[in-house]
């Protein structure tokens, strides 16, 4: 691709080992439907000196234009991939675009606008570090503009930058572009923790994309472009504590056994204490290796290979956690699923779901609710989900996981669900704080009215109060046996008769006895 | 190399480590998900990056899958000799494919055509290979900015019994969450360098000292002109037209397959230094310079629904 520098100033190695150092920025771009994106990104491009002359011929091939200047071909044709997105001129499925200048790789995820397309919206969204969001300025903010503001910032879009587009068809007006900037800032409150940015731009005409407007002296701001190569991109996990989801276990020689994957938050060091968890193993990391050599410490992104000081139990699917600041572990989860499935998501559906490298099956409970997107994010109760609509809802899984709420950590805090019997992805999940699984069971009455099907099972599974209670009853069995026997004697004078009756008591009541204890755990009555 | 990874850790780290590590994350959760793993290895740059990312995402060990190259007998004779010395040099285990069928019926490039030599040698030929082993994911080095269809294409991309794409019915793939259940009679082609454009695979083969095959470096080859495409005399089977007389030019290649295929382009580049430079001036895709990528607008989609990788 062709960069707009001044080579010659710079040494040649130089200019090698700039682009090497490169930053990457992935970004989102979208817009309601004729507010002009593939435009605009085509124009990003041609006026940035990346559109290729064979690129150029092509599109005068497709648009028919064969002779016309080339800044008026019809760019937005240089996006629309699939034969039929050309007949239709519109956009159907998301497509990735890659651009560089000489600061920065961008991957550009071009998502559609219309609403039946939201879950391409959320999965470009659920990457990036920025959302670029289309308005019209003769048409202003639009249900459309709200909603895709509302999906990248859920999603964890930390920048959102919107681009006021057309600005030629409104006389480059000071007061349309802040009318519509004070309309965003009424509702950008819904938004959370996200720096805006407001562009006027022409796509068109080129103002303000690349070069600056010579039309709209009053705008202070960046262009789009100097916006897009100066962004922040620091990832967020990496200020959190370290994560490593295992993918895979290498053992190449009999005595070599590292865990791969990648890291997922905060960063490593050998010999770190860490948690493997569900299984809540505690060790050291022995080292990190690479092809590269070991290295003496590895952060957020890097793909690596970890050794660990003791011989634990580590399979795919384990989450290596730091020691001092755990995931949580939990085979319930509260979590906001965008549901993309055909038919609709109720409570009683039963899934595959995928959580970091761990599988497991799941159940979908209620209480559910709507969170409607259309009306800025208003929180309904629903019985079910319908194609494209975001909710809430919890589910329960058939073994406990580790996980992070969303807003903590991106990829520990993640999941898909998968149909059983089509193997599609059905549904995107966000993952509100994990509900630990010791106080589930605690409180599971509190929490659900009622024992569930869930709870039954809990009686009977490993906890730390199984073994108390089987003590316990074992206890109380000797001394009640004891009494038995004596009042049995008494009563009949007959030892024999008095040995049978303590027998068969024996035999009922410790069965019994334990159902009873058991029983009493689900209740929270007269505890503190 | 070294230097690259001991800053790596910082979190500003460069673009080219995180889609070198993006790429390893792929592999390792094709592998560990999937029954019976291929990677397509087609001997050009794309290639020797993906056996790269493959050497680094599975050391200490070697990468646990074959090397699968479906010949179709007209590739460069240089290709053929760097295929077999990389595959030695590294150790690993590659398998070569013939379609034997095509071969019989004298299929080739001149007496077929362009479109007819590739669906039987290449499509034909790799569904072959792979019904043949029973590979249910094929690792490929394909990359979304080739083309305006692959733009679309997912990473873990599934093809039906018949080896169609049906890019309707695509997987979202959020975050990096790779849905690999197959549907009965599905397999899986997925692609790695998804993310990477030309400049990014020259820039890595220059960081990491990457080998790749020498018709890359302009070197004095004989061409003959055909319209607009420089083609390579490397062996007699290309008939001259009267009065045609190769002439010696200094030429290399952006691309690599077919030898009658693929066209040259004058340069003077004759090392990855050069080529990073020459691949920043260029006014053009490197698919210019493949002739059986130019039948329209939507070739490339169509010949990936007939099962093109």
């Amino acid at each position: 691709m062709n960069i707009p520098v001044a080579p010659a100033a710079l040494a040649r190695d130089a200019v090698i080992y700039n682009h090497e150092a490169k930053s990457l920025l992935r970004f989102i771009a979208c817009g309601s439907v004729d507010h002009g994106k593939s435009s605009l990104l085509g124009r990003l491009l041609f006026d940035a000196g990346l559109v290729l002359d064979d690129q150029i011929d092509a599109l005068r091939k497709d648009t028919g234009q064969l002779t016309d200047p080339v800044e008026t071909l019809d760019f937005s044709l240089l996006f629309d991939g699939l034969a039929a997105e050309r007949e239709q001129k519109i956009t159907i499925d998301l497509a990735y675009r890659f651009f560089a200048t000489e600061s920065r790789k961008f991957i550009v995820a071009d998502a559609p606008g219309h609403e039946q397309y939201t879950r391409n919206m959320a999965t470009g969204a659920s990457t990036a570090d920025l959302a670029l969001i289309l308005v019209n300025a003769q048409a202003g903010l639009t249900q459309q503009t709200r909603r895709h503001a509302l999906i990248a910032a859920t999603l964890g879009v930390r920048h959102l930058v919107v681009a006021v587009n057309k600005m030629d068809l409104v006389d480059y007006s000071q007061a349309a572009f802040a009318a519509i900037e004070a309309d965003f800032r009424k509702f950008a409150g819904r938004l959370g923790d996200v720096s805006i940015t407001f562009i006027p731009v022409s796509a068109r005409k080129g103002d303000n994309v690349v070069t600056r407007s010579p039309h709209m002296g009053w705008y202070r701001g960046p262009t789009l472009l100097d916006k897009l190569e100066t962004v922040d991109v620091t990832p967020r996990a990496a200020n959190q504590a370290f994560r490593m989801a295992v993918q895979w276990v290498s053992r190449p020689t009999p005595d070599f056994r590292g865990y791969c994957g990648m890291i997922a938050g905060g960063e490593v060091r050998p010999g770190m204490e860490i948690l493997v968890q569900p299984s809540g193993q505690r060790t050291r990391i022995a080292s990190i290796v690479t092809a590269n050599g070991e290295l003496a410490r590895a952060g957020v992104g890097q793909s690596v290979t970890l050794t660990l000081t003791d011989d634990v139990d580590v399979s795919r699917g384990d989450l290596i956690a730091e020691a001092s600041a755990p995931a949580h572990v939990s085979d319930r989860l509260n979590a906001r699923i965008f549901w993309m499935g055909q038919g609709t998501l109720a409570p009683g559906g039963r899934y595959h779901i995928k959580l970091g490298t761990a599988s497991a099956a799941a159940s979908i409970a209620g209480p559910m609710q709507l969170i409607d997107l259309a009306e800025d994010a208003q929180v309904k109760s629903v019985d079910r989900l319908m194609s494209n609509e975001f909710g809430t809802c919890r589910l329960e899984l058939d073994r406990p996981l580790a996980a992070d709420g969303y807003n903590q950590n991106r990829e520990t805090g993640s999941f898909i669900l998968i149909d059983a019997e089509t193997h599609d992805t059905v549904a995107m999940g966000l993952i509100e704080v994990p509900v630990n699984a010791s106080a589930a069971t605690r409180n599971a009455n509190a929490v659900t009215g009622a024992p569930t099907s869930r709870d039954l099972y809990k009686l009977f599974g490993i906890n730390a109060n199984h073994a108390r209670s089987l003590a316990k009853t074992l206890s109380w069995r000797v001394m009640g046996s004891v009494v038995t026997f004596l009042v049995a004697l008494l009563v009949t004078g007959n030892t024999a008769i008095a040995s049978s009756i303590v027998v068969a008591e024996i035999v009922i009541k410790i069965a019994f006895y334990y159902f009873h204890e058991r029983l009493w755990l689900l209740a929270p009555w007269g505890r503190s | 190399m070294n230097d690259v990874s001991l800053t790596a850790a910082s979190s500003t780290r460069s673009y080219l480590d995180q889609l070198e590590a993006e790429s390893i994350h792929i592999m390792r959760e094709t592998v560990a998900e999937c029954d019976k793993v291929v990677m397509l290895y087609s001997i050009g740059k794309d290639s020797s990056v993906l056996l790269h990312l493959a050497m680094k995402a599975f050391y200490p060990g070697k990468p646990p899958f074959p090397l699968l190259h479906v010949d179709t007998t007209w590739k460069f004779r240089e290709m053929i000799e760097f295929r077999d010395r990389r595959a030695k040099e590294l150790g690993v285990d590659l398998m070569v494919h013939i379609n034997q069928d095509g071969v019989a019926r004298g299929i080739g490039p001149i007496s077929h055509g362009s479109e007819l030599h590739t669906d039987v040698m290449k499509t034909q030929g790799l569904r072959q290979a792979l019904d043949l082993h029973g590979f249910d994911a094929a690792i490929g080095g394909a990359r979304r900015d080739e083309d305006k269809s692959r733009a679309k294409e997912r990473i873990f991309s599934f093809r039906n019994s018949h080896h169609r794409w049906d890019p309707k019915r695509q997987r979202p793939e959020p975050w990096r969450l790779f849905n690999a259940h197959k549907r009965k009679g599905e397999s899986i082609r997925v692609f790695p360098l998804s993310n990477w454009t030309e400049l990014d695979v020259w820039l890595y083969i220059h960081r990491e000292n990457i080998p790749v095959v020498p018709l890359y470096f302009a070197k004095p080859r004989p061409v003959v002109k055909r319209g607009e495409t420089l083609v390579m005399v490397d062996d007699d089977r290309l008939p001259l037209e009267p009065g045609e007389v190769p002439r010696i030019k200094n030429v290399r290649f952006r691309t690599l397959g077919c030898y009658p295929l693929t066209g040259a382009i004058e340069s003077t580049a004759t090392s990855v230094e050069d080529i990073i430079h020459e691949t920043l001036d260029s006014r053009f895709s490197e698919r210019r310079d493949r002739v059986i990528d130019q039948d329209g607008s939507s070739s490339m989609e169509r010949k990936k629904q007939e099962g093109y990788f």
